[in-house]
């Protein structure tokens, strides 16, 4: 095989695992109350500052060691982030339960927007970085050619596989988990189980801000660098990959993210890499038209 | 002890600008067998559903075990003690039969769990036999199964049981109905809102009868069934 092919699979892998982690936000989101959360991409963006300030702090106590280092970012970014979840979801969407279902979007866009401005206010409009963690790669040969595999990479590999199965457990196999899943499947319902719904619906809007958040560390890991519209771009692509696996899916949205990492990988690799967010956007309208349900959802129908 | 389980106070329920309760004022003694019956439409399916504040009443009171629960949210009052299998049955599709009954021990945990999923078991053997598969690959009659013994999962002080024999074979609601009576006998308070006027007003101690969201008639089961008016609306005439 080729060489360029297999790197670019590798590559997509790995960013296709990120966009997955990213998409699982919109898609419980979506799952549980039926909007999409288009400030979602923005607390990627914020657990990326988040990521940065806690590795400068951890760096300024003179912790060193790298396994120190990624847990306690981990930790910190990934509890900040959740915690933004939350404050959004009670302050901007809770209000507008029971309004028309355009309200709760629009709010999300002014959200989104806030959030953007205050991250320009609070930590400037340039591009900010973080130093390369985890240096060091290995090289495998193979028939025509050779595939780099950075140490980087496969730490976030197994990180995203590791958040998405935990997640997939805890929602197949927890009460957590099939609270979700009730108020997801008949909110009525499960409130009249002794579910208190507005709670299970702060707890999905944490776990899609934690998902975001393990993503924002292991891209900033991986690229070193961002800025405060890091979200836009790379929100838009793992709704993309929420849309693609089906939205309100959770093994959907993280396939739909494989797929999408890879074939934007590979389009990048072998076909031309300037276009590959116009490939990503125009895969996006061709789902729309031709299985607007995704891959593992299922086709609209009217509730009762 | 005995006393009254729940008590309605000139209950007044609106959708919109349409009133759909007017005054309805009831009360379910301890140990009692109660049932509401009246024609599709008649506010039945509301009363049950506002008891749990959805929709809320916009007047009157409703009184659980001497507390006023007209404003408490519906996890409040499903956490206290009463269980509703509701119009339309309402399982989870997507849950299998399993995990349906565990979202029943909400309001108590799962310190009883095994013992009465057991027990549920043994009330409708056919949930036995597909425990393992998804609500919505089951029959009606056996989702109905499962949204009864759902809600009893909760150990409830009053059950609320919304048409149980709606759309089903007469065979199975013959069986729905036997275990309803066997329930009744272990002491258990029940309000069973049917449109069968026949087989509720055999197993029920007192009943209602409700016309147009107001409640109309009211007697023990034997008076009703006697009673002229109930037999021509409700009863087939003969």
């Amino acid at each position: 095989m080729d060489g360029i092919f297999l790197q670019q699979l590798l590559n997509g892998l790995t960013l296709g695992s990120v966009y997955g982690l990213i998409a699982i936000g919109y898609t419980m989101v979506y799952g549980i109350i039926g909007m999409i959360n288009f400030a979602h991409g923005e607390v990627y963006m914020i657990s990326a500052y988040l990521a940065a300030i806690s590795l400068a702090l951890l760096a300024y106590f003179g912790v060193e060691s790298f396994p120190l280092l990624m847990l306690g970012t981990l930790v910190f970014t990934v509890i900040v982030t959740g915690v933004y979840g939350w404050v959004i979801e009670r302050v901007a969407y809770k209000p507008l339960r029971n309004s028309t279902r355009l309200a709760p979007l629009i709010s999300a866009i002014g959200i989104s927007l806030i959030l953007q401005n205050y991250v320009q206010i609070a930590q400037g409009s340039r591009q900010q970085g973080v130093p390369t963690l985890l240096s060091g790669s290995w090289r495998v040969d193979i028939g025509t050619g050779f595939v780099q595999l950075t140490y980087t990479k496969v730490f976030i590999l197994i990180a995203a596989f590791a958040g998405m199965g935990l997640l997939t457990y805890i929602i197949k196999y927890t009460k957590l988990g099939r609270m979700c899943r009730a108020t997801q499947q008949d909110r009525k319902m499960a409130s009249i189980l002794g579910i208190n719904t507005d709670r299970v619906i702060s707890y999905v809007f944490v776990i899609g801000a934690a998902m975001a958040a393990l993503a924002g560390v292991l891209i900033t890991m991986n690229y070193g660098t961002f800025d405060f519209y890091a979200g836009f771009i790379i929100g838009i692509k793992a709704f993309t990959a929420a849309v693609l696996g089906g939205i309100g899916s959770l093994p959907g949205a993280m396939l739909g993210g494989i797929i999408l990492g890879i074939s934007e990988s590979l389009f990048a690799g072998l076909v031309n890499s300037d276009y590959k967010d116009v490939f990503s956007f125009s895969l996006l309208v061709l789902i729309l038209i031709f299985r607007p349900q995704g891959l593992l959802g299922r086709p609209l129908v009217a509730k009762v | 002890m005995t006393g009254t389980i729940l008590e309605l106070k000139e209950l007044d329920v609106h959708y919109g600008p349409i009133q759909a309760l007017k005054k309805v004022s009831m009360h379910i003694e301890e140990g009692e067998t109660v049932s509401l019956i009246g024609s599709n439409g008649a506010g039945k399916s509301t009363l049950l559903m506002s008891i749990f504040g959805q929709p809320r009443a916009s007047g009157g009171q409703i009184f659980y075990q001497g507390v006023d629960i007209t404003q408490k949210s519906s996890h409040y009052i499903a956490s206290h003690g009463i269980a509703q299998s509701p119009e339309g049955r309402r399982v989870f599709p997507d849950m299998t039969v399993e995990e349906n009954l565990l979202m029943g021990t909400i309001p108590i945990g799962d310190k009883h769990v095994d013992e009465d999923m057991q027990r549920m078991f043994e009330l409708f053997p056919r949930l036995k036999e597909r425990r393992n598969q998804r609500a919505m690959t089951m029959s009606g009659g056996e989702q109905q199964m499962l949204a009864i013994a759902r809600a009893l999962m909760s150990r409830p002080k009053l059950l609320l049981l919304d048409e149980p024999s709606l759309g089903l074979a007469p065979i199975v609601v013959k069986q729905i109905f036997a275990t309803l009576r066997e329930l009744a006998t272990t002491g258990m308070t029940i309000f069973l809102v049917e449109q069968n006027a026949n087989h509720a007003l055999r197993l029920s101690d007192r009943a209602y009868v409700m016309v147009n969201g107001e409640i109309r008639l009211t007697g023990t089961g034997k008076e009703l069934l006697s009673n002229e008016e109930v037999r021509n609306a409700y009863l087939g005439g003969h």
